[in-house]
């Protein structure tokens, strides 16, 4: 926080506090600008993709949100309180460990490689956060984990061990398992990137339900154009460390206004 | 060519039995303590204060560097100078204990550092505290890949003992010692603490493989 001029408060009130709020926020790797002062909200339910060319700082992005790397400078709140800092005699200072574990309860998130624990069984990788983390008794966490296993496609794999199950099958036990922390905020780091092209339907479907179904907020990063303007509220294409263009999907995708938009469409449209 | 005499053999036989005893005692005990202390000074060189890292890091350095006879020696006819007066076998369980210790670290590291990133990132992302992502998470996964290395440490450690028949510690190669000169005949127990020392390291060496692929199974990790 070394801009002075910026007001970063305590926690956001009023009407319409957004579910996420990216304020100022930088990052950098040495001389490489990988975030350059975003500014990003997302309202509670919205389902918000970032696409982007890569290095563009999209997976930066969903990864600070679930505390897996710092920012340098601004302030993220989450549902209305800092999550990158906490409050400390009316002033925000960097959040400790106990700020985040409480912060990030309110956070799933899913991995381009699913990072299932390969040594539990797909039943078992649903209940080890439930039970472990928020103490819910093994029989109840069962059950919900039978529940949001059977939601994805996947009850009757259940005792199988992620090493006997497809790629597909773990992404949508992975999506199982980070739904049953019951968190407000979902997080989709290029989910069908290291999939089959048979099987990304069987995970889209997954996704496509959620938001169906469900007021979750979401940020998903992807490269599939055609599923993000499907299911998007809104597109954010990312440039630069920088949201570049933003909008519905129709006026993104259809009638881009900058030139960087338009070229990276025309390139990803090409390469379809 | 040898004059092997078996009466002889037969009479020393029950007190080199009662010897392996306290071999097994002493290689089990040392054992133990390498165990639980080589996971804590594995476990010290990953935590985030450097300087403990660092210092951690040296100690295990030093300790493989030199011979497990000096640092037998070193505690127990030194420690008295420095107020640590132990007897022969608490001293010979201290200094083979962590001398494996440093050992054990290694292969501990080794097998938390063959966990990939993805693993501690979706412990992170279910809000898993550092001390459950280790129980339930990396431990688990990384104790399969060790466990080849942990029993060659086993078979190690029992193959050591008899470095502690230098204090005095009366196990296997301090009895065969007492009884060649008692008697001065040195073929016949030597030859039989060797026996003894191949009758239990093959069926151990045979065991720790056996002990590696169930753990592999129960875990599911095995293909």
């Amino acid at each position: 926080m070394t801009d002075k001029t910026i007001h970063y408060p305590l926690k956001l009130e009023g009407p319409d506090v957004p579910m996420v709020r990216f304020m100022n926020v930088s990052k950098r790797y040495g001389d490489l600008v990988v975030l350059d002062r975003l500014d990003l909200d997302v309202a509670a339910g919205e389902m918000v993709t970032i696409i982007g060319p890569s290095g563009s700082g999209k997976t930066t992005v969903l990864r600070m949100i679930m505390t897996l790397e710092k920012i340098d400078e601004g302030v993220i709140y989450i549902d209305g309180e800092p999550l990158t800092h906490m409050e400390k005699n009316g002033k925000l200072v960097r959040a400790n460990q106990a700020h985040m574990r409480k912060m990030r309860s309110k956070i799933g998130m899913c991995f381009q490689h699913f990072n299932l624990f390969p040594h539990m069984t797909a039943l078992e990788n649903c209940m080890e956060g439930p039970v472990q983390v928020l103490g819910i008794s093994k029989d109840e966490a069962r059950e919900r984990a039978m529940e949001l296993l059977e939601m994805v496609g996947m009850a009757e794999k259940s005792d199988q061990h992620p090493s006997r199950l497809s790629g597909g099958q773990q992404q949508r036990v992975a999506i199982a398992r980070a739904l049953a922390m019951r968190p407000k905020v979902m997080l989709f780091d290029e989910v069908t990137s290291a999939l089959d092209p048979e099987v990304i339907n069987e995970v889209t479907t997954v996704i496509r339900n959620l938001v169906d179904q469900h007021s979750l907020t979401m940020l998903m990063v992807t490269h599939q154009i055609g599923f993000a303007r499907e299911i998007s509220d809104r597109i954010c294409f990312f440039f630069g460390g920088r949201i570049e263009e933003q909008g519905p999907p129709t006026d993104l995708l259809d009638e881009p206004q900058e030139d960087r938009t338009q070229q990276f469409l025309s390139a990803v449209f090409d390469a379809n | 060519m040898f004059d092997w005499q078996w009466d002889f053999t037969w009479s020393i036989l029950p007190r080199l039995i009662e010897a392996t005893g306290k071999t097994l005692l002493a290689a089990g005990g040392g054992y133990l303590v390498a165990l639980v202390l080589g996971l804590i000074l594995a476990l010290a060189q990953r935590t985030p204060w450097k300087p403990l890292t660092l210092v951690v890091r040296e100690l295990v350095e030093f300790i493989r560097s030199t011979p497990l006879l000096l640092q037998v020696f070193f505690i127990y006819y030194v420690g008295p100078q420095i107020g640590l007066r132990l007897s022969p076998w608490t001293a010979g369980l201290t200094a083979i204990g962590l001398h494996y210790a440093a050992y054990l670290s290694e292969v501990y590291r080794g097998g938390i550092e063959s966990i990939g990133k993805g693993q501690w990132e979706a412990a992170r992302a279910i809000n898993m505290s550092t001390a459950a992502t280790y129980r339930r998470i990396i431990i688990p996964q990384a104790l399969p890949p060790s466990i080849a290395g942990m029993g060659n440490y086993l078979v190690g450690i029992f193959k050591d003992t008899p470095m502690l028949s230098v204090i005095g510690v009366g196990e296997l190669m301090h009895t065969a010692n007492t009884i060649g000169a008692e008697n001065y005949r040195y073929l016949e127990p030597y030859t039989l603490v060797g026996l003894i020392f191949l009758a239990i390291s093959l069926p151990a060496a045979w065991l720790v493989r056996r002990f590696e692929a169930a753990t592999r199974r129960r875990l599911g990790l095995s293909k």
